[in-house]
């Protein structure tokens, strides 16, 4: 593989890795405040919706971007007073709304578009451009540095930088400010929280306001920017994998982004890896690395790398107890 | 102080309710596309039963959804979320489709058993395993399970594409098995069913909901499940094994799964097609919160689904602009508001019935129950 | 200790004469128990103020309620001669009133300093957050001589500096007035003594402590005064100077009706249950039974008296099967019993040994089967109820309503659930099953908790029956009249240890709640 090749294959991984990342650090800020979001899934799909689906019709890729963010705002809202007002279970909670996500969005889509569930390629306006940074047509002859400023660092959509901009501020803010202590704290020890007077209920939903804004712009970048247009269940799996590159990394934002990234490059390296022969392995089937990412979650929580200790009030309603 | 429900509301009203905000807010939402729900239902209702055809295929369905209801349910008995039922089924598929393409040749007598186990063997291995990582380490069994659906998708294809791929096709499909794997179907003696795939797994799925029946009820095994489900304490003083208990589970529950690919690959498809599964384990799902986990129960929301489903795909010809994913989204929301939101509907049904003078029996529970504290 | 430095000078000097808590009536209930009944106390400013009582007598209730985290139902509060209306703990807080729980409210992967300004951080921003808590938690720690590494990790530091933080926290946030809830259940001797020093240093710096404890040495050794309750109320208030742990143990353990149960001298024969140097740490990795050995002959009650968390829960755990052992033996009829295992229990029960747990809610019964489902529960495997691959329901049923028949089980009806049934009516299900298969040994906890008059002499007389028949009984109570009636041999237990033994036939209450409290022969000074 020659260093073209390379640069380009470096390119498609932070493309690849965007969008995962963005459901990745949206799930971080809900499990760190002891939310278990197994709903991410449904809320980028509903978030990809709203953004192709209002960008198509309004031609004004800002305000498809808004109604991604909108529609994740509402996902969590009910997924909010499900599991943290009505104590529900949350788990199921997740499930209805990745289900709910799947129907409505096949289901709106037919019936205002009928295409079969896609939102309508998107017309001059809708779709976000992408950019270019200075001087990246002068300098892309310039060897070595010049095609990874013009291919790699130049040349992709906002979101790409926002994404990858997003790892060092969540790492602030969860470990440099104040909401990121209390945060922290309501993830392991709710009670501790509730004792020194700030409402765990308010701190959750904060963090859930948190995680429908990320992973709005991840849904947005799917139909939006990264493709022309929403594509029936174009998240697929995207949440779940976000899930388990969250476990993979502790919940740490900065492993979360290494994490993304070396998903995102074996899907990047999926096609060229077909049809390559290896010593003694042979071909490696596509789907193997296709699995790779659950395969490798399974193995962390068996515990065979180190254990993945998780915020330790994951998944529990808090009630007080008498 | 809080009172219980009587029976009848825990069985009966609260899985009603439950339905009819569904279907209201499902109704409200084919409103939004401009059609009348009303005339939605109606067609669905038609396409499922004003036909032998619609019947047939409703009692096909059906029979999909009895086994993954029955496959979460036995799961919800041990307290445990069996989400993965979709990918069980899937791999089931394997256990059968080697066992027919074996044995096609033979007689059906040989090869409906035979690929029954092989389908029970693969399913139950696939949730097994993470049955095994919970209870010995740890392992969220719900996450697991979500992954261990999409391994199983990955590694279907890949076993589809590389080894079972007929020449003769262009699909993802393996070739078509030979008259000794084909599972009969019942139109073939009851003619009214007429172009309906429905077949004798429908019978095997009645079986089931007596097995299970009887299994829950009336074992020393679904009685130390039930027990752990309840109270994991109380097993535990009660020298029941939780590990033990969690393992066979989980792996009973994937057995029961795998019966999906006995109906779709022997009695539908006559082959491994890509993707047969076809989100009914999602399906079983709904419809074991539905069912309240009971065979009864679970019967009845299976035939539920059955209607919405058969009825569903009929409804989108009578009414085009009405799309049969609303059926998708009736299931999701049964599920959303028979779990999630059980705490909505039960604190205001139980002061409804405040309202009626108590029972003698409830007051003995008012007397006796307290304990004081310190 | 006296410390070199004046104490703080206070603006409020003028109103030093007022007490810095005074309850007056106050009264909480649950649901039909009255957990707090008319309780009037005062606590001195400057002053360390101990509160004692068995379990359940009130005490944590009381002070959650003057923590914020209960109202009380009627009864009026005053901070510093102020009324004042505690509606959560951030009114507490801001009366000055802070509070150490027995059970800490720390977040374990934070540091101290962390820990210590989480909710009043002071600043958006962590930096400079942590930069002013340093110096401020600087400045206490040298007033107050208490000693913590700031940025120590909470899940590595002992429990007594954990307390520690606990304390600072209260401290930090401005506490005048400090509820310590059971400070010591947790801590070793050494740490305890530390705490105390900290206590006093405290007091000589202007702070008012309320210390709830059942350890009379630990009231003996620091209050100034001592508040008894027993039972919901508040019995007595003294100057610790001018009473003495008899009379303490004595208020606290009250004299009740003893209710006297007919029974003959005991005829003991072998050690059936031997329990042999048994250490058993509880799920926090504390050891809670701390070297206890002792045996239980055919044909004799041994009770263990002891106030609740002094180790008898995981003692009982451990000798049926529910938990494993840290290392010792427990035999029965000699032979070792092998209990690890999420299903030790079984195993015990086939070896003859029969359990009545403390909890039966939580753990005795399952509240939602049907009655019969609980009367086999543990015996389900039993070939006496099973009819080929199934159980035999009708056997099961016909068991259970002969069950119900002897032990008089009301209603009557073994299809009913349980969660219907009375507790004392709850408690002869548990007893008719364990006793019902002819045990040679039982163990039996806190049998008559939450079981009305006529039930507890039904169930006591059947514990003699069994002990007549020539079984082994174990029998643990914090009712110390339910042990003195029944026992043939009395063993304390205090802190993980059996302290004492005693003839109940001689032995006096006060000597017993002496060593239950900790005092007395054989308990370690």
């Amino acid at each position: 593989m020659d260093f073209l090749e390379i640069v380009s294959l470096l390119a498609a991984t932070l493309r690849f890795s965007t969008p995962l990342l963005l459901a990745c650090l949206a799930g971080l800020y809900s499990e760190r405040s002891g939310l278990f979001d197994i709903g991410l899934e449904g809320k980028m799909l509903f978030a990809a919706f709203a953004a192709g689906a209002v960008a198509a019709v309004t031609a004004n890729m800002w305000l498809g971007l808004l109604a991604a963010v909108g529609a994740s705002m509402l996902t969590s809202s009910v997924q909010g007073a499900a599991s943290i007002s009505l104590k529900g279970n949350q788990i199921i909670a997740g499930v209805a709304i990745n289900m709910l996500a799947a129907g409505l969005t096949t289901f709106l889509g037919q019936s205002w578009f009928g295409q079969g569930g896609r939102t309508p390629p998107l017309p001059d306006g809708g779709r976000f451009p992408r950019i270019r940074l200075p001087f990246a047509t002068e300098l892309s002859g310039v060897p070595i540095i010049g095609p990874i400023y013009s291919t790699v660092l130049s040349g992709h959509y906002i979101f790409v930088y926002v994404a990858f901009l997003m790892v060092p501020v969540t790492a602030y803010v969860l470990f440099h400010t104040r909401f990121g202590l209390r945060l922290r704290a309501v993830g392991e020890n709710p009670k501790a929280i509730d004792t020194a007077g700030i409402s765990v209920t308010w701190m959750r939903y904060q963090a859930l306001i948190i995680t429908a804004v990320l992973v709005g712009i991840g849904g947005a970048y799917l139909s939006i920017a990264q493709t022309s247009g929403f594509i029936n269940n174009m998240s697929a799996g995207r949440g779940y994998i976000a899930l388990a590159a969250l476990i993979f990394a502790k919940w740490r934002p900065w492993p979360a982004l290494l994490v993304c990234l070396m998903f995102g490059y074996l899907d990047a390296v999926q096609l060229r890896l077909q049809g390559r022969d290896f010593p003694i392995i042979g071909e490696i089937p596509v789907q193997a690395i296709q699995a790779l990412p659950y395969i490798l979650t399974i193995i962390l929580l068996a515990g065979f790398i180190g254990k993945a200790v998780a915020p330790k009030a994951s998944g529990l309603p808090y009630t007080k107890e008498r | 102080m809080r009172r219980p429900l009587p029976r009848w509301a825990d069985l009966v009203l609260l899985p009603a309710l439950n339905l009819i905000m569904a279907f209201g807010i499902s109704g409200l939402v084919v409103l939004m596309i401009g059609e009348n729900p009303l005339e939605a239902y109606r067609a669905i209702f038609v396409g499922a039963f004003g036909s032998g055809d619609g019947l047939g295929y409703t009692l096909y369905y059906a029979t999909n959804f009895v086994f993954t209801g029955l496959a979460v349910a036995i799961a919800a008995h041990g307290s445990m979320f069996n989400i993965g039922a979709e990918g069980q089924a899937y791999v089931a598929g394997l256990g059968v489709v080697f066992v027919a393409l074996a044995l096609d040749q033979t007689n059906v007598l040989i090869v409906v058993p035979l690929a029954v186990i092989g389908a029970a063997v693969f399913g139950g291995i696939w949730a097994g395993i993470p049955g095994w990582l919970q209870a010995k380490r740890g392992s969220h069994i719900v996450i697991t399970t979500i992954m261990f659906n999409f391994i199983a998708s990955a590694l279907m294809i890949f076993m589809l594409n590389r080894f079972l791929k007929a020449p003769t096709s262009n699909g993802l499909e393996s070739r078509v098995l030979e008259q000794a794997a084909w599972m009969p179907q019942l139109r073939s003696f009851m003619p009214i069913f007429g172009h309906s795939p429905v077949n004798l797994s429908l019978f095997l799925a009645l079986l089931l909901l007596v097995g299970f029946w009887l299994l829950v009820w009336r074992t020393r095994f679904g009685y130390a499940l039930r027990t752990m489900g309840q109270n994991p304490t109380a097993s535990l003083y009660a020298g029941m094994s939780n590990e033990r208990l969690i393992i066979i589970t989980m792996t009973i529950s994937g057995a029961l799964a795998g019966l999906v690919a006995v109906n779709q690959i022997l009695g539908v498809n006559h082959r491994l097609v890509e993707n047969f599964v076809a989100g009914y384990g999602f399906v079983g799902i709904a419809v074991a919160l539905m069912g309240r986990n009971h065979p009864v129960g679970i019967g009845l929301a299976a035939l539920l689904f059955g209607v919405l489903y058969q009825g569903g795909a009929e409804m989108q010809f009578v009414l085009p602009s009405v799309n049969k994913e609303v059926v998708v989204v009736v299931q999701a929301l049964v599920i959303l508001f028979a779990g999630a939101m059980e705490g909505l509907f039960r604190p205001i049904l139980e002061r409804l019935f405040m309202l009626f003078p108590e029972r003698p029996r409830h007051a003995a529970v008012a007397a006796g129950a307290a304990e004081s504290e310190g | 200790m006296v410390s070199a430095e004046t104490p703080v000078q206070r603006p409020e000097k003028a109103a030093a004469a007022a007490p810095a808590i005074e309850l007056r009536g106050i009264n909480k209930h649950f649901g039909p128990v009255h957990a707090n009944r008319d309780i009037d106390l005062t606590v001195e400013r400057g002053t360390i103020h101990g509160i004692v009582g068995e379990n359940g007598a009130g005490k944590s209730t009381l002070m959650s309620i003057l923590y914020g985290f209960y109202t009380a139902d009627s009864g009026d509060i005053f901070v510093n001669g102020q009324r004042a209306d505690i509606v959560d703990s951030r009114a507490a807080l801001a009366l000055g009133i802070g509070m150490v729980h027995q059970h800490f409210m720390l977040v374990d992967n934070f540091t101290v300093l962390e820990n210590v300004i989480l909710g009043i951080e002071g600043d958006l921003r962590l930096a400079p957050a942590l930069a002013k808590a340093r110096a401020e938690l600087k400045r206490i720690e040298q007033a107050y001589k208490l000693d913590a590494d700031p940025d120590a990790i909470i899940e590595q530091i002992s429990v007594g500096q954990q307390q520690r933080v606990e304390i600072l926290k209260a401290l930090y946030r401005g506490a005048d007035i400090l509820i310590l809830d059971e400070p010591t259940g947790v801590l070793t001797p050494e740490e305890a003594d530390d705490l105390f020093g900290v206590l006093r240093t405290l007091r000589e710096q202007g702070k008012t402590i309320i210390l709830i404890t059942h350890k009379l040495r630990e009231i003996m050794a620091i209050t100034e005064n001592v508040s008894v309750m027993r039972q919901g109320q508040m019995v007595a208030t003294l100057k610790t100077a001018e009473t003495s742990p008899e009379q303490l143990a004595e208020l606290m353990v009250g004299r009740r009706v003893l209710l006297r149960v007919d029974k003959g001298p005991a005829n003991p024969g072998e050690p059936l249950l031997a329990v042999e140097n048994l250490v058993v740490t509880d799920d926090r990795g504390i050891p809670r039974v701390k070297d206890v050995s002792f045996s239980v002959r055919a044909g004799e009650i041994v009770g263990i008296a002891g106030i609740a968390g002094n180790g008898q829960s995981e003692l009982l755990e451990s000798i049926s099967g529910m938990r494993d052992q840290k290392s010792g033996v427990v035999r029965l009829a000699g032979e070792p019993l092998s209990l690890e295992g999420d299903d030790g229990a079984h195993r015990a029960r086939l070896a003859g040994l029969a359990h009545v747990p403390e909890d039966r809610q939580r753990m005795g019964l399952v509240v939602g089967f049907e009655e019969w489902e609980n009367a086999i529960l543990g015996y389900h495997y039993l070939p006496d109820y099973q009819n080929g691959m199934f159980l035999d329901i009708g056997k099961a049923r016909r068991a259970a309503e002969a069950a119900i028949a002897t032990f008089d089980i009301r209603p009557a009806n073994p299809r009913l659930k349980t969660a219907n049934f009375s507790g004392g009516n709850q408690q002869k299900i548990v007893l008719a099953r364990e006793i019902g298969r002819d045990p040679d040994v039982l163990v039996v906890g806190q049998p008559t908790r939450g079981v009305d008059i006529g039930a507890i002499e039904f169930i006591h007389n059947q514990l003699i029956k069994l002990r007549d028949a020539g079984k082994a009984i174990l029998l643990v109570s914090v009712e110390l009249d339910e042990i003195r009636s029944l026992s043939d041999r009395i063993l304390v237990m205090f802190d993980g240890r059996i302290v004492g033994e005693a003839d109940p036939a001689t032995a006096t209450e006060n000597e017993l709640g002496l060593m239950m409290a900790g005092i007395g022969k054989g308990a370690s000074a």
